[in-house]
């Protein structure tokens, strides 16, 4: 700031020093405690012993708890791809529509956000579970469908069956990446159209200009310019996947579990607070190494790939 | 005349049918559930699952409902106080990381990004243990028993208000704050006379974000809520774990209205202008 006021002033420590004392007793504070607890050991119901040993991390990353994590890192990164995959035709949408229009879109991707992630988890069980509306309707073709067979006096070669069978649809994995994907969607999508609104259409104009059809200006033009919005949405997707709990609770069945069930056994029943604080540890951890590696990418990219663009055209 | 056809040009992808059937379908799949729930809040049914007529007697029943009311109650005090609480602490910070230039002040910015980075469960484990750790006293007194959720609350509300604050800041015009400090104001009286006044709209924002961030919030509060202390979210979750009945449909429904309404209040307060002292 080019008029920075003087640090002398009695406003200065009166503005700095609520935010501060309360970020470092509230926050920084009880992360030290989680961080420290995360080395100790738990001696009996209530007792903790902080031994400075690695232990827990040790049991976390064999067995059945490294099976987990490895595969809350599967589900989330699946959950990125798909979103990834829908998000960007329809950011497209959204910053090519008229501005009356692009408003409404955008609100309309937004609103859903503002609802609790519990509720619109709910929301799902209701459409998912075996009486729900997917497994109703199906039943109601199915026997329609009969029914027609009957009346054309087709029944007996039995092309369906008499009883319908209602799909799983819920307590596996795939209710967790469909749920996954439902809250965190638009997190993808916003990222990209604040992209998209920003670079210069005339690139397209040129691009179709010289000859390029739908697919090599996407995979030309488009894509190397939205990188950066992909990455931004990469990592508002993929933390939240990996910490989420809610979700596998609800969505998911007993083998179908996620990091972040563990964690809030750990707490809540199991009462091992030591290995539930290694396990966030190591959330924390991976949360810092994705934006690190976006940190890095992004100073990259501005080097070499910008400059290189404007250098060389 | 074989290029007749092309009645538009090729970058007007508003009129390309695939993204124009993605990204409806899209929108459809992702209000189908919510107003799923929203409509069968009325549905005459016990098992909810076909409808069979208009009732709001589950809303009746929600009204009627001491536990749900309690939980209310719950939610709209802590909202409030760390409503209260988170703007005034973002408000300063975001007024000192503005104008002040202080030693470590690029950490600081750093780690009040913190709260609001790492994972949701994190933060709500780091509270858990730090409130065993210090041996809070679990009060009986109502407003008292709600001091854990509440600091819990504020401590990730707080950095969130203090960035939307500072970003409208960064369009405040120096100019005026120069003229004012040249006709004699002291910093205070520049703070209180333009600052306060140009960022009213903000304040008013965050203050209604802190409130929908508050009353929304399940994880962070999960981890801090006692036996005393449940909130509308943490009971919702009680519920739905017994299974599905019209009754957290219409609790939802609610919730979600109240929610929808303090958004777009943000969202007009947020977009408001002030075109005198912007840049």
């Amino acid at each position: 700031m080019a008029n920075a006021w003087g640090l002398k002033n009695k406003l200065f420590i009166l503005l700095l020093i609520p935010g501060l004392a309360w970020l470092l007793c509230f926050f920084i504070f009880p992360i030290i405690i989680v961080f420290s607890m995360s080395f100790g050991q738990k001696v009996d119901i209530i007792g903790i012993d902080y031994n400075w040993s690695l232990h827990n991390y040790f049991r976390a990353f064999n067995g059945v708890y490294f099976f987990t994590l490895f595969k809350s890192i599967i589900i989330s990164s699946i959950t990125t791809f798909i979103c990834l995959i829908v998000a960007i035709p329809v950011a497209l949408y959204i910053s090519f529509s008229s501005t009356r229009i692009k408003s409404i879109l955008l609100i309309s991707i937004m609103l859903p956000l503002w609802t609790n992630l519990l509720i619109r988890t709910y929301s799902l069980i209701a459409i998912l579970r075996t009486k729900g509306h997917i497994n109703s309707s199906l039943e109601y073709l199915w026997e329609a469908s009969n029914r027609a067979l009957n009346f054309l006096n087709l029944a007996n070669y039995n092309i369906f069956n008499n009883n319908f069978i209602p799909l799983d649809l819920m307590y596996n994995n795939f209710a967790i990446i469909l749920g996954l994907f439902y809250i965190y969607v638009p997190f993808m999508i916003i990222p990209i159209y604040l992209v998209l609104e920003r670079f210069d259409r005339n690139l397209l104009e040129a691009s179709y200009d010289l000859g390029a059809n739908h697919f090599q200006t996407f995979f030309k033009v488009i894509m190397p310019i939205i990188i950066p919005g992909i990455i931004s949405g990469i990592i508002l997707v993929f933390i939240p996947c990996l910490g989420s709990f809610i979700i596998p609770d609800l969505l998911g069945g007993a083998d179908s579990q996620m990091i972040g069930n563990i964690i809030e056994r750990q707490f809540k029943s199991a009462n091992d607070w030591p290995f539930g604080s290694a396990l966030s540890f190591i959330l924390i951890y991976m949360t810092i190494i994705v934006i690190s590696v976006r940190y890095i990418y992004s100073k990259l990219y501005s080097k070499f790939y910008i400059r290189g663009m404007y250098e060389k055209y | 005349m074989k290029n007749i056809k092309l009645l538009h040009s090729p970058i007007d992808y508003t009129r390309n049918k695939y993204l124009k059937i993605i990204s409806y379908a899209f929108l459809i799949i992702l209000y189908l559930p919510i107003l799923n729930l929203v409509i069968f809040s009325f549905n005459d049914s016990k098992r909810n699952i076909v409808w069979r007529g208009f009732t709001s007697k589950y809303y009746e029943k929600v009204f009627d409902n001491q536990i749900l009311f309690d939980a209310f109650s719950n939610s709209l005090t802590i909202a409030s106080l760390s409503t209260i609480i988170s703007t005034i602490l973002g408000l300063s910070t975001a007024i000192c990381l503005w104008k002040f230039n202080f030693y470590l002040k690029k950490y600081y910015d750093l780690a009040l990004l913190f709260p609001i980075i790492i994972p949701e469960i994190c933060m709500g484990v780091s509270m858990l243990a730090f409130f065993n750790f210090i041996n809070w006293p679990s009060f009986e007194i109502w407003p008292l028993s709600l001091s854990t959720i509440i600091i819990a609350h504020v401590s990730f509300i707080f950095p969130i208000i203090a960035i939307i604050i500072r970003s409208r800041l960064s369009i405040l015009n120096n100019e005026i704050l120069e003229a004012g400090i040249d006709l004699g104001a002291s910093n205070f009286q520049v703070i209180k006379l333009i600052v306060l006044p140009f960022l009213k709209p903000a304040i008013i924002a965050s203050f209604l974000l802190a409130f929908t961030l508050s009353l929304d919030d399940f994880v962070v509060t999960f981890f801090t809520s006692g036996p005393n202390s449940v909130t509308l979210p943490v009971k919702i979750y009680s519920m739905v774990r017994f299974g599905i009945t019209p009754e957290i449909n219409a609790v939802s429904t609610i919730l979600i209205l109240i929610i929808i309404i303090s958004t777009y209040f943000v969202i007009k307060f947020l977009t408001k202008n002030n075109r005198a002292l912007t840049k």
